[in-house]
């Protein structure tokens, strides 16, 4: 790895230690029940919610209710955003005239949103109008944040709790996740991008001839205020078709760091936040370091191979070096303003939260680097995931290690004193299989369906790649594009549309139904006898299984894409 | 109980290799998913190699049919022991004639299988008693040893906590009357034998629970090996259905779900060995969970009765001299507390029992409180304290001052003072104590680093109960307490989140037997106490408990490390398999054919086999289970995740890489 590479990674590693125990600390207090700090400001407002909208906040939920809740809130806010890019002609804020949303790409771009994807299958600045990006667009990347969130606190709860029915209220967690937690964020992260120059207004295109004398449309629009919510939320998905790779989205290397800042930090701090709300900090560090482990590692593998440059270029004479005076490395489809370490950084980032916003193109990485982006969405957004989703979903991982292994101690299995019985074994399968046969099964009718193929740019092992990894970043909510492959069709609008479903909420109601089963327990005191999940021993173990489980499910077609092309191209 | 057999018995053997093909029956396979999927993918291989008969679709059905086989011969190998076992039983249960005694006086006589509730049979020496039930008149010894192997006779009379009898067992002297309390076929050995058959065997929790793993496994590698296909397609290699399901099957955890049932079976089986019979699988498991054991003092923790520990003189006499005393005096004295006086004064002092000529024995008595022996003149006594002084007075001596502190300190350490004195004069007191267990001391320093926590229960007073439990080293003890108290302490455990497991055989003991999620009834306690506890130790030692808990942590232990094993088995199968595929269309592929396994067809074969040969390489480990250690859950996890976790990873490595060697060599290609 180049120097900068090395710089730019140890920056946002201690930007990320600072924040991490800040935020953990802080977003435990607000989903603690007691007194938070900010109540004096964010109280009344959230009174004021709470009294529009006939929710009594002292009365908690079962889980069932709970989940309910989540769905209907989720179905109906979906239905309007659908609503409103339909009529989006009729809207006001649109100075450049877009026209009603076609209904496949409404559907899509619908379930994309408020499933906190964020896929885009349209380019936003000749697709959407600025009403749709503020009140629509964005308005889902608080909210479906915000939805993640609140499974992740329930199912905290439901471990944590003794013989509790009941998990909190999902519409007390969803606002004051939004009150107190993203739109702080937000307003800070939009603060700092427009001081950097993100743009931020209500212009219609102006058509201005450059130096050259050609003439170039500049869409405007309220970009700053999106960008830091996009990130902060890990949605992704950006006002401008080109994303984070943008100048007026990601202007420069600052910038850069502050929106991987964005995407990293709530993810990292959920399992703090679990580690106070345990009382046991050290289960919380043990879930952050596995976390944190598979990021890295990630970093550390796509960062040198994307660095190193491409071989079959440096055969035909091209300097890919790393100097003062250029980029280097693998430039295909990067900005120079970030270099390939920067893109590489981000690009693991990026995957390994379900953000999927990109500040380069995925499909012109090297065979080997592209798989790193792919094989962190197929882990199933748990390095560290999203916000909320990642540790729940890191959660339910903990829980299937411990049913493996635990009971090699003698003990039947138990987390945090809470027995791992049939009950919840049945729902974690049903968690674990819901994404694997959606990616397997759309991808594998995909490759042989002649629409499909059409729509996929390259052939061979690289067009495998690139379908697989359309079907497992929609299913796994991440929104990323490898890019390569033609969306905007009927077919794909309607599977990929499913797909975002299917990660969302067939995660969503067994996460939530476990967090309830689990809650009614009475929890077994520690003793010398418990299983240790506190341990790096435990930590070693959990991040086994994941790459075990998610390894051996997509072994397969992993060794027909990426990895045949990199040996084939003796990469 | 017949001894425990070998584990390949040539008999069992012979039964289990025709049970195996007898389970091969789809409603019977149907019960592990897992396996019954490597069913179906041999049938749909046997069709395939019927329609084009290549070499390689044979040897993948041989291997695959095999794969099935031997997991029914792994099921019913564990379960022929328990059939041995209960063929044994079964010759016990031959048909007696049972002597009804009717209302009116009369005896009719009705065979032991027609027997009803509530019958009053008469049994005299000799003969069998007919079925379960209470003695409700007379007192008779009875040879148990069909039931527990023991083959000392036991007494069983009517009232208090031995009356009840168990059908099949010998009525060696005097007569009883019996009330049956069981209805025909459901007496003790009928479920006795049901049992140890494996024939009311039903799934445990964890063991539904693990299924539902392995279930969502099998589906998720389903689902990969079905999705390969278009995938395979689209590359320009399709494959064929051979080398999928064998894909599939070795994918899929096929070790540990051929071998689940049996670990199982083997796991009561090891309760059965020790003369424990669970009543349901679910209280083995419940036994690996307890973190709380209640013992009963007397019986588990201590030797039954009082042990003499030390002669302590009075000033001014030898400490010969009153152990001399002691011993004469207890010479008559055929207590347990008086031979062990005979057996200090023989270890100790080296005073060898004597036959006494013209010496008058005077035994002990309630009014007394004293026994002694009248001999050569001399008139020695042993007894409670105040009985002794009483006597030396009467006879114009006096007790000398310094004897109360001795006694006073000897109570308070929890023992029991005897003082000895011969003619007037007091010599020395002997100290009675209870003699706690050898061993036992180390046995609960075990548990404790396993994580549980034991309690000791005891009627003494809290002075010697402390006593007691500090040598023994409990956590915890219960002085001076009731039925009611025990009651209390376990659902305060259990409100805790803590499972308690508990011994128990008098009629008050039945509730809290219930109430504990592990109640051992002893065999010789009452019929309530059997019918309340979920396991009967029929050695009715009480000590037991503990081995009860280390058979039912094996039992999960085996069951994990198996399921690690399996899983971490997979990363191999795929290195070995996937070049295999595909390196028709991708020669590239063959660098990650890291065993430079020989050819595909070899490599898929050798995956095959390796899957099959594993599971009988396994089956000693799961009849016996993994070896238990009695450590810290950090400890045993972290050796057990070493073993078969990693060993699991690179295992099958070295053993595909054998196979394929020896396959070249065979030249199968």
């Amino acid at each position: 790895m180049t120097s900068a590479a090395w710089l730019q990674l140890l920056f946002l590693v201690a930007l990320l230690a600072v924040s991490t125990p800040l935020l953990g600390s802080y977003m435990a207090k607000v989903y603690g029940g007691a007194s938070a700090p900010g109540d004096r400001l964010f109280l009344p407002v959230e009174r004021g919610i709470y009294r529009v909208c006939r929710v009594d906040p002292e009365r908690e939920q079962r889980w069932n209710v709970y989940a309910l809740s989540l769905l209907a809130f989720s179905l109906v806010s979906g239905l309007v955003l659908y609503v409103q890019l339909r009529l989006q002609g009729h809207l006001p804020l649109n100075p450049d005239h877009m026209k009603a949303v076609p209904p496949a790409l409404s559907f899509n771009t619908a379930m994309s949103f408020l499933t906190n994807t964020n896929w885009q299958n349209y380019s936003g600045e000749s697709t959407m109008a600025h009403l749709t990006q503020m009140a629509g667009l964005a308005v889902h990347n608080f909210v479906s944040a915000a939805v993640g969130a609140t499974v992740a606190v329930a199912l905290i709860r439901g471990l944590v709790r003794r013989q509790s029915d009941t998990l909190g209220n999902f519409w007390v967690d969803l606002t004051r996740t939004t009150t107190r937690l993203l739109l702080p964020i937000a307003f800070v992260g939009a603060g700092l991008l427009l001081s950097q120059g993100a743009v931020q207004n209500f212009h219609a295109t102006r058509v201005v001839t450059t130096v050259e004398g050609a003439k170039q449309s500049i869409p405007g629009g309220p970009i700053a205020s999106q960008e830091a919510i996009k990130n902060a939320g890990q949605n992704g998905g950006g006002p401008y078709n080109a994303n984070a790779s943008h100048p007026y989205e990601n202007p420069n290397p600052i910038t850069n760091l502050l929106i991987l800042w964005l995407i990293l930090a709530l993810p990292f701090a959920f399992p703090w936040t679990f580690g106070k709300l345990a009382k046991d900090r050290k289960q919380g560090l043990v879930v952050l370091a596995a976390m944190f482990s598979l990021w890295l590692v990630g970093a550390l593998l796509v960062m040198p191979l994307e660095t190193r440059g491409n071989p079959k270029l440096a055969a035909v004479g091209a300097n890919q070096q790393v100097t003062t005076a250029q980029s280097g490395g693998n430039m295909e489809g990067k900005e120079t303003r970030f270099g390939a370490a920067g893109c590489g950084l981000f690009a693991d980032s990026t995957t390994g939260t379900s953000t999927g916003s990109i500040n380069c193109a995925h499909d012109s990485m090297t065979p080997l680097g592209g798989a790193v982006p792919l094989v962190n969405i197929m882990l199933g957004e748990v390095n560290p995931g999203g916000t909320g989703s990642g540790l729940y979903g890191m959660l339910i991982f903990a829980l299937t290690s411990v049913f493996i292994a635990g009971l090699m101690v003698g003990r039947t299995p138990e987390y945090l004193g809470k027995k791992i019985q049939a009950a919840e074994m049945k729902l974690v399968v049903l968690y674990l299989l819901a994404v694997p046969l959606a990616i397997l099964s759309f991808a594998g009718a995909s490759v042989l369906l002649k629409p499909a193929l059409n729509s996929l740019a390259n052939p061979g092992p690289h067009g495998l790649t690139e379908m697989t990894y359309a079907f497992a970043s929609g299913s796994n909510n991440n929104g990323s594009a490898f890019a390569g492959l033609n969306g905007n069709t009927p077919w794909f609008n309607t599977t990929l549309g499913i797909c975002f479903l299917i990660g969302r909420f067939f995660l969503m109601v067994p996460a939530l139904a476990i967090a309830g089963s689990l809650g009614r327990k009475q929890p077994v005191p520690p003793s010398a006898g418990t299983f240790p999940t506190g341990t790096p021993l435990f930590g070693f173990l959990l991040v086994g299984v994941v790459v075990i489980v998610v390894g051996l499910t997509y072994f397969p077609v992993l060794a027909l894409g990426p990895i045949v092309e990199h040996l084939a191209g003796r990469f | 109980m017949p001894a425990a057999k070998a584990t390949f018995d040539a008999a069992i053997v012979r039964r289990a290799v025709s049970d195996s093909f007898r389970k091969l029956d789809p409603r019977q396979m149907v019960r592990s998913p897992v396996m019954f999927v490597v069913e179906v993918g041999s049938v749909l291989t046997t069709i395939l190699f019927f329609r084009d008969t290549t070499l390689f679709t044979g040897l993948v059905t041989v291997w695959l049919w095999f794969t099935v086989l031997f997991a029914n011969f792994a099921e019913a190998v564990a379960e022929g022991r328990g059939k041995a076992q209960a063929d044994a039983l079964r010759k016990t249960r031959s048909e007696t004639i049972a002597f009804v005694r009717q209302p009116d006086g009369t005896m009719r006589e009705v065979p032991s299988s027609q027997l009803q509730l509530g019958d009053e049979c008469v049994v005299t020496a000799g003969q069998v008693i007919p079925g379960d039930g209470e003695v409700i008149e007379g007192i008779a010894s009875v040879d148990e040893s069909a039931i527990t192997g023991e083959s000392a006779p036991v007494i069983r009379e009517s009232g208090g906590d031995r009356s009840s009898v168990t059908g099949g067992t010998r009525v060696l002297s005097d007569e009883i009357v019996v009330r049956i309390s069981s209805r025909p076929g459901e007496s003790f050995l009928d479920r006795m034998i049901a049992l140890v058959e494996g024939a009311s065997r039903q799934k445990t929790p964890n063991e539904i629970a693990l299924n539902i793993l392995l279930a969502g496994l099998t589906i998720i590698f389903l689902l990969a090996t079905v999705t390969l296909q278009p995938f395979a397609i689209y590359s320009h290699s399709e494959q064929s259905l051979t080398v999928l399901v064998a894909l599939l099957v070795c994918l899929i955890p096929t070790t540990i779900g051929a071998l689940l049932s049996a670990i199982g079976i083997a796991g009561m089986d090891r309760l059965v060995q020790r003369n424990v019979l669970a009543m349901s699988g679910r209280a083995v498991e419940a036994a690996g969970d307890c973190s709380t054991l209640l013992l009963d003092k007397t019986g588990t923790i201590t030797l039954g009765n009082r042990q003499a520990a030390e002669f302590i003189p009075l000033p001014g006499v030898d400490e010969t001299a009153l152990a001399d005393a002691a011993q004469l005096s207890s010479l008559a004295d055929e207590t347990p507390e008086g031979r062990s006086i005979v057996v200090l004064a023989k270890e100790r002092y080296g005073l060898r029992e004597r036959h006494l000529v013209g010496a008058t024995l005077v035994p002990f008595t309630a009014q007394t409180r004293m026994s002694g022996v009248d001999f050569e003149g001399r008139r020695v006594r042993k007894g409670a304290t105040e009985s002794v002084r009483r006597w030396v007075e009467e006879l114009g001596g006096q007790a000398p001052t310094e004897l109360a502190p001795v006694v006073e300190s000897i109570s308070k350490s929890g023992g029991t003072p005897l003082a000895v004195a011969d003619g007037a004069r007091v010599l020395g007191v002997i100290h009675l104590k209870d003699v706690v267990k050898e061993g036992i001391a180390e046995r609960f320093a075990e548990l404790r680093r396993m994580g549980i926590r034991t309690v000791m229960i005891t009627g003494d007073n809290p002075l010697t109960a402390a006593a007691i439990a500090a040598e023994a080293g409990v956590d915890d003890f219960m002085a001076e307490a009731t039925p009611e108290d025990k009651m209390a302490l376990i659902k305060m455990e259990q409100g805790g989140g803590s499972l308690v497991a508990m011994t128990g055989d008098g009629t008050n003991d039945a509730p809290a037997l219930a109430q504990a999620d592990v109640g051992v009834a002893m065999n010789t306690g009452t019929q309530a106490a059997k019918e309340a506890g979920n396991m009967v130790d029929l050695d009715s030692n009480p000590t037991k408990l503990i081995e009860i808990v280390e058979i039912g942590k094996q039992l999960l232990i085996t069951r994990g490390s198996l399921t690690t094993f399996s899983i971490a088995n997979d990363v191999a199968k795929y290195f070995a398999i996937i070049p295999a595929m595909f390196q028709g269309v991708f020669p590239e592929l063959r660098s990650i054919n890291v065993m430079k396994l020989d050819n595909p067809h070899s490599a898929i074969l050798s995956a095959v086999i390796f899957n099959a040969l594993i599971i009988v390489l396994l089956i000693p480990l799961a009849l016996r289970g993994v070896k238990f250690r009695a450590m810290g859950a950090g400890a045993v996890l972290r050796r057990n995740l070493l073993i078969y976790g990693v060993g699991g990873l690179v295992a099958p490595f070295i053993g595909i890489k054998a196979i394929d060697v020896a396959l070249a060599a065979l030249g199968v290609h």
